[in-house]
């Protein structure tokens, strides 16, 4: 192991496919989570609502969503994605979109109830005094509510991106030319686990590290007292 | 300006109003009291449909109130001033104040700002104008949610106990800036405990218990001349 992890040969190898496997594999892994994390806050702001409102059927909707993605592997749902879209759509479903699909929902139903429960920590009277304004539901949740829910559910938030992020690696399974697939098919291609996987585990830390850090930093911002916010230009 | 006919609500199978029938005159300043679980704060929630009225109708401005409409009655008559101020946290003394006119009617920002302003200074705290709430004491989230109120130059202003959660030394800023109020053609109705400041600014007062009204009048006859054994004795107990 040691001596494998030292093998100056086993590195100059990797350093040669970091460019050709490493760094597209990256991009893709990067362009997954991004468009999975863009769909899985768009599903959750919407389920999350779904949730809180006083129709039942809405409610319900919501609950079977949540309650199904959640307590079903990833795995299994990926890989149903991959052999069954294609039938429904008629043609060949790119990675990419299997990918942002796969994490996108499974992800989505962890946040709405993240946001589900943010909602419900704003007080009632917020929804009062925005209804008495004549602000509609929509308006009131755009403009009122949510920014206030976004403050309190920042660091569970936080947690399901990270977690969007390395579960993109599932894509590895059905080839989805990511990040983990381009390190498991070269590793096991010559034999060179260490110099595989360890740099790949670096590239995924790379994205989610400062994530957290960014979050963190967000999190302390949300929480200071709001000090007086004066435009230029007013005495 | 409103106009309640026959209106009941239950929560379960509580009876918290028990038909309830009244009129508001445009301009009017009718000031409700009673003890508390009478249903005074629920019938003048009913009044904007912060409450769904169980059976009866009520009517602002000649218009039915209903589930469908509140919205657009809201944005075009009336606003409301509650116990706990709810101003909105995550924004400024002004963008809580300019929100419903920019977004709702449609004013331009810096008119609405404008305005805004205008009504701070009324209130006294033109200086709070980029605090957020949560630096401000009660006694001035209250005037600025009153200011809030103004802003969208509404014809009704429903006040919902506006000082009773408020420290004892800040109920008479509140006030003040409310019998200021009073002066204008805005029609107030307003539930409170402030015997005082009924006496001043009410045209009518109403006396609620158990659900319904037991007695209305001017706050001359209230005061000094009910009829009813328990208005008299509920002003007993609060006049000392």
């Amino acid at each position: 192991m040691i001596k494998d992890l030292l093998d100056v040969k086993r590195w100059e190898a990797f350093f040669k496919v970091l460019p050709t496997e490493y760094i597209p594999g990256f991009v893709v892994t990067l362009k997954v989570a991004l468009a999975g994390l863009l769909l899985a806050l768009a599903l959750g702001v919407i389920f999350g609502m779904l949730s809180t409102t006083k129709i039942k059927i809405c409610r319900f909707i919501a609950r079977v969503y949540v309650e199904f993605f959640q307590n079903t592997p990833l795995v299994v749902q990926v890989f149903f994605y991959y052999a069954c879209l294609p039938y429904v759509i008629g043609g060949r479903v790119p990675k990419f979109v299997l990918g942002v699909i796969g994490v996108g929902i499974y992800h989505g139903a962890y946040i709405s109830e993240v946001i589900r429960t943010g909602i419900e920590a704003v007080p009632k009277g917020q929804f009062e005094a925005a209804y008495s304004q004549g602000f509609n539901y929509l308006q009131t949740m755009w403009y009122i509510i949510l920014p206030q829910t976004m403050k309190m559910i920042l660091p569970p938030l936080t947690n399901q991106a990270l977690n969007l992020v390395k579960n993109t690696s599932v894509l590895a399974m059905i080839a989805g030319m990511d990040l983990m697939y381009h390190a498991d098919s070269w590793g096991s291609d010559r034999g060179y686990f260490v110099q595989a996987y360890l740099p790949c585990a670096l590239l995924y830390f790379l994205i989610c590290f400062p994530l957290a850090r960014l979050a963190r930093y967000l999190e302390i911002r949300a929480k200071r007292t709001p000090v007086p916010k004066k435009p230029k230009g007013v005495a | 300006m409103i106009k309640v006919e026959n209106l009941k609500k239950n929560f379960g199978s509580l009876e918290v109003l028990k038909n309830i029938n009244l009129t508001v005159g445009e301009g009017e300043k009718l000031v409700i009291i009673g003890p508390s679980g009478s249903g005074k704060s629920t019938l003048i929630r009913c009044m904007n449909y912060l409450e769904e009225p169980t059976a009866g109708e009520v009517y602002v401005n000649d218009q039915l109130l209903t589930k469908k409409n509140r919205g657009e009655i809201a944005k075009n008559y009336s606003s409301m001033v509650f116990q706990q101020f709810n101003l909105y946290p995550h924004m400024t003394v002004l963008q809580n104040l300019t929100l419903a006119p920019i977004k709702l009617q449609k004013i331009p920002k810096k008119e609405a700002e404008e305005t805004a302003m205008k009504y701070l200074e009324r209130v006294g705290l033109s200086d709070k104008a980029y605090s957020y709430p949560q630096n401000l004491s009660g006694g001035q989230q209250q005037r600025v949610a009153i200011a809030r109120a103004l802003c969208t130059k509404q014809k009704l202003i429903l006040f919902d106990e506006p000082t009773s959660a408020l420290d004892p030394e800040m109920v008479q800023e509140v006030l003040d800036v409310m019998i200021g109020l009073s002066k204008e053609n805005i029609t107030m109705v307003c539930v409170t405990h402030e015997m005082g400041f009924a006496r001043q600014v009410a045209d009518r007062v109403i006396f609620m218990d158990d659900g319904t009204i037991v007695e209305e009048g001017t706050p001359e006859h209230f005061f000094t001349n009910p009829e009813n054994e328990r208005t008299k004795a509920f002003l007993s107990k609060i006049l000392h």
